[in-house]
């Protein structure tokens, strides 16, 4: 039984990781109505420049290797190239494809996918690259102890970031004025834009916003298995994820997020051995694809009636 | 002048049901199947058979199958590679498996277990739409993947799945020779590229385009949403899955699952996008494109940093080329080379008297 | 087409009303809690033109929905030529005859005029898919029998010109047109038409109306028409019935209608 509950934690923990890479699908869905496949790539693309400027900085400005200053100021640049990147993606992609089919701009953005994945590469490099946050990646010594079960302590540090993320965005959207518009806007652009929320706006506050959240996905996910390519493929988990959860729901992000990670890691150990292993890679979408059958519109989204 | 339909009258509506009803284009068709069965056997190097023109073929059949499935029936699908696996394999075992198994009647069988499969993995279109569909469609892609390295049984027990493909010999001739290989792809493609085209102006591609357009209104009118849908899924994979065999039996000989992996699919997917989603002709030009660019790419890349060429640029560059184009494509011209061919065509009409 | 039912063209007034076709009793309808149709029942004759009316969010859409199965009363009965139906598809009531057009035009915007009103005969083609492919004896022959049909509609509705069009590219009175004829191309008993006329300027109107008129003059088909031109409505219709807030406050013929009280109460909003 604890070896059960060592697979469950240790799938949760990365389902913690999904649905951080789902919230931001989630955000720029609601926000804009673009199902954004690129978000993937965006993760690695911040993961990837916030290593790389944390390996330039101290020659360009003398700071100490491995510093807590270099560290901020990698965050601070490469939040802002999430940030230039969002609202580039938004101006130069999305604008003019506004009001064509869902289908057209899923399309682009899985154009959009390659263009900043080979963008990332160009500029930092397709090495694997090291990715050190600090926190140690060891089992808790107290758990180990009194339960027997292995549990990192980076993973429950990972969590617990993805936590307040997720509670911070919560009350973000709840209770500021952007929060309100961006629902509004989000339940119907033409109404919004007549009693004058500047769509613009908003939208460069959620591209920003989602670029942070890949931002802190991208530096955890990193610190686990160092940045590299394999990451987009691990990212694109965050679409049976969005399918379990609704595209348009947050907390379904989360709770989806962890189903997956948790059911992946038990299927993997318990029906994998039988079947050759490695199943992983395709169970998620297996499950979404069985979910999406019994109830279309996901655990938390909203049930939509056809008009004629 | 030389692209003019004026005088042309046609009787009777057989007439104006033909599949190329305009002269010129039933003579250009012609000399273009001329070129390519005579004269390209006749003057291509064996480069330009095996490395340009064979695959473009092979990857026009798939384009065609993702285009019967996207452009017509609306239906986005994120695992043509799969499909192609799923016939490649297919064949292969038909082939390995059956004595005197003649090799067109496997590429068939090929592209029906593909068909079978597609169908399969197609049910959930009847509930889920658009993106979620997409999604669907990644299960394909992994799970089939997966499925055909873990058992064995279907590499024959080879290692990590690759499979080299038998001797292909119709009818006591051997196919082994770049020409003959490319000839026999050729037919293969051009017979299966006038049966869709077929298919897509008969009654069953317009319950596709209707599907398509407007589910409601084409349920209204006594169309089956899922008999459109499954058919569709079908036919493309069938194509997919003919496709797939081509790729192992006349372009590559030796394949492994891992080939038909999610880039492969998305390769797909940008040839109908920039070759023009909803077009036949579209197909060929989107695949003769995505193959060529590389190629132009490399030579260019080569030209310029004259053998000192960063590591990994030239791929890093290939993938920017492709997001930019895909991105392009469909914000200035969402249907593609095709729709570029048709304002030309428009544009011959009149010339050389614009007025 | 339909030259069979021409004959049934007798009688004062060119036509005959002839028997119950569609008995629709006690229909409730509601979508999670809203009501949009409470125990409505009326029926509809053969050969008749019956006119649905009323302010909009009536329900007069949703009366459309469930007579052609896009939507499943949770109460009541429907009987089509006597029969009752249970649950049942728009496929199924397009296989027994009948066919509609909508408020919010739903043509298929990628395909030509013909290809549009050739897809109205989906259901009378019978080859299959291979048969398609080959495109090839049967299947031309079958193509070349429908042409001609769907010729013959284009004639009817006068849109010879613009056979080859895509249907985007047409302006809205001409999509309207169009859609009626992919309508008519299934030879309909029971046509049900969804504000027609809507958006039209007068010429338009005038023609829609003729071509209304002459569905059911040459061809004898029973017409369910939704309308919001009270002139035309009391011009056309053989018998009107109206909905308000989901409920019948009226049914006759259009001369009883218009003195209803509650009915110039539900239009002229004064209280009752």
């Amino acid at each position: 039984m604890g070896f059960f509950f060592e697979v469950l934690i240790g799938g949760l923990l990365s389902g913690v990781l999904y649905a951080l890479v789902a919230l931001g699908f989630v955000l720029i869905y609601k926000a804009s109505g673009v199902f954004n496949f690129a978000q993937g790539a965006m993760v690695f693309f911040a993961a990837l420049t916030f290593v790389g400027f944390q390996a330039l900085l101290p020659g360009w400005t003398g700071l100490e290797e491995g510093s807590v200053m270099v560290f901020w100021l990698a965050f601070i640049l490469a939040l802002a190239s999430m940030i230039v990147l969002g609202i580039l993606t938004e101006k130069v992609v999305l604008r003019p494809l506004v009001n064509q089919p869902q289908i057209t701009l899923f399309m682009a953005t899985i154009g959009l996918s390659f263009l900043v994945e080979g963008i990332a590469q160009a500029i930092w490099g397709a090495n694997v690259r090291a990715l050190d946050l600090g926190i140690a990646d060891e089992p808790i010594g107290w758990i180990l102890d009194s339960a027997d079960m292995i549990v990192s302590s980076f993973d429950v540090f990972a969590a617990a970031l993805a936590g307040i993320l997720v509670a911070a965005l919560a009350l973000f959207f709840q209770y500021t004025k952007v929060g309100r518009a961006l629902r509004a806007v989000a339940d119907d652009h033409q109404a919004a834009l007549s009693i004058g929320i500047p769509l613009q706006h908003i939208w460069a506050i959620v591209w920003g916003v989602a670029g942070f959240v890949a931002l802190v996905a991208g530096l955890i996910w990193g610190a686990r298995s160092g940045v590299q390519f394999a990451l987009t493929f691990t990212a694109l988990k965050a679409l049976p994820v969005l399918i379990l959860g609704g595209f348009t729901s947050v907390p379904g992000a989360i709770v989806g997020g962890l189903i997956i990670g948790a059911s992946e890691k038990l299927a993997e150990v318990y029906i994998g051995p039988f079947v050759g292993g490695g199943i992983e890679g395709w169970f998620p979408y297996m499950l979404a694809l069985f979910f999406l059958l019994v109830r279309p519109e996901g655990l938390f989204g909203e049930k939509h009636i056809d008009r004629v | 002048m030389l692209y003019r339909e004026a005088g042309q009258f046609k009787a009777s509506y057989k007439e104006d049901q033909q599949i190329f009803p305009i002269r010129q284009d039933r003579v250009g068709m012609a000399v273009i199947l001329a070129i390519f069965f005579l004269a390209v056997p006749m003057f291509a190097s064996e480069y330009w058979l095996q490395a340009i023109l064979i695959p473009v073929l092979i990857f026009s059949l798939a384009a065609i199958g993702l285009n019967i499935l996207t452009g017509y029936a609306g239906q986005l699908s994120l695992g043509s590679a799969a499909f192609m696996a799923v016939g490649a394999f297919g064949a292969y075992n038909f082939m390995l498996r059956i004595d005197g198994m003649p090799f067109i009647v496997a590429l068939i069988l090929g592209g029906l277990c593909s068909a079978l499969v597609g169908v399969a993995f197609g049910l959930p279109s009847l509930r889920i739409k658009g993106f979620y569909l997409a999604v669907a469609t990644l299960a394909a892609q992994f799970f089939i993947v997966w499925a055909l390295v873990k058992f064995p049984w279907f590499s024959n027990h080879s290692s990590s799945g690759v499979i080299s493909a038998q001797e292909v010999n119709i009818l006591g001739f051997a196919f082994d020779t770049p020409v003959l290989k490319y000839l026999l792809t050729l037919a293969v493609v051009v017979v299966l590229a006038l049966l869709a085209k077929n298919l897509v102006r008969s009654t069953t591609g317009r319950r596709w385009m209707a599907v398509r357009d407007m589910d409601v209104a084409a349920e209204v009118i006594g169309i089956r949403p899922m008999r459109a849908k499954l058919s569709a899924f079908a036919v493309s994979s069938f194509y997919c899955g003919v496709a797939g065999a081509l790729y192992a039996y006349t372009y590559l000989g030796t394949v492994e699952p891992e080939g038909f992996n999610l880039d492969l699919s998305f390769k797909i997917l940008f040839m109908i996008i920039i070759g023009g989603v909803g077009s036949i002709l579209g197909s060929f030009l989107g695949a003769a494109f995505i193959v060529l660019l590389p190629i132009f790419l490399n030579v260019f890349m080569h030209s310029v940093f004259a053998g000192s060429l960063p590591a990994g640029l030239g791929s890093n560059l290939e993938l920017i080329v492709f997001g930019g184009l895909i991105i392009f494509f469909l914000i200035v011209e969402p249907h593609g080379l095709a729709r570029l061919w048709t304002l030309a065509k428009d544009k011959l009409r009149l010339w050389p008297f614009p007025h | 087409m339909m030259n069979d039912m021409a004959q049934d063209a007798t009688a004062e007034g060119g036509r005959r009303i002839g028997e119950v076709i569609l008995d629709l009793q006690h229909i409730s309808l509601s979508f999670g809690g809203v009501n949009a149709l409470t125990d409505i029942s009326f029926d509809v004759r053969e050969h008749e033109i019956r006119s649905i009316i009323g302010p909009n969010g009536a329900g007069k859409s949703s009366m459309l929905n469930v007579m052609n199965g896009v939507y499943h009363p949770q109460k009541g009965n429907i009987l089509f030529r006597g029969e009752p139906r249970q649950k049942m598809d728009p496929h199924t009531a397009a296989a027994q005859g009948i066919a509609r057009t909508f408020q919010n035009i739903a043509l298929f915007k990628g395909m030509t005029v013909l290809d549009n009103i050739m897809t109205g005969r989906n259901l009378k083609m019978k080859c299959n898919l291979l048969e398609h492919a080959l495109f090839w004896g049967k299947a031309q022959r079958e193509e070349i029998e429908h042409r001609k049909k769907v010729e013959d509609v284009i004639d009817f509705l006068e849109i010879q010109s613009i056979r080859k069009t895509p249907v985007g590219r047409l302006p809205y009175g001409l999509q309207k047109r169009v859609e009626l004829g992919r309508a008519l191309a299934a030879e309909p008993t029971l046509l049900l038409l969804d504000e027609p006329m809507a958006g039209m300027n007068v010429e338009e109107k005038q023609d829609m109306c003729r071509f209304i008129l002459d569905v059911n003059d040459q061809f004898g088909t029973t017409i369910v028409l939704i309308e919001h031109d009270m002139g035309v409505v009391m011009d056309i219709s053989d018998r009107v019935v109206v909905l308000d807030y989901g409920k019948k406050i009226g049914d006759g013929p259009p001369d009883e209608v218009k003195n209803n009280a509650d009915v110039i109460a539900a239009y002229l909003g004064t209280s009752h």
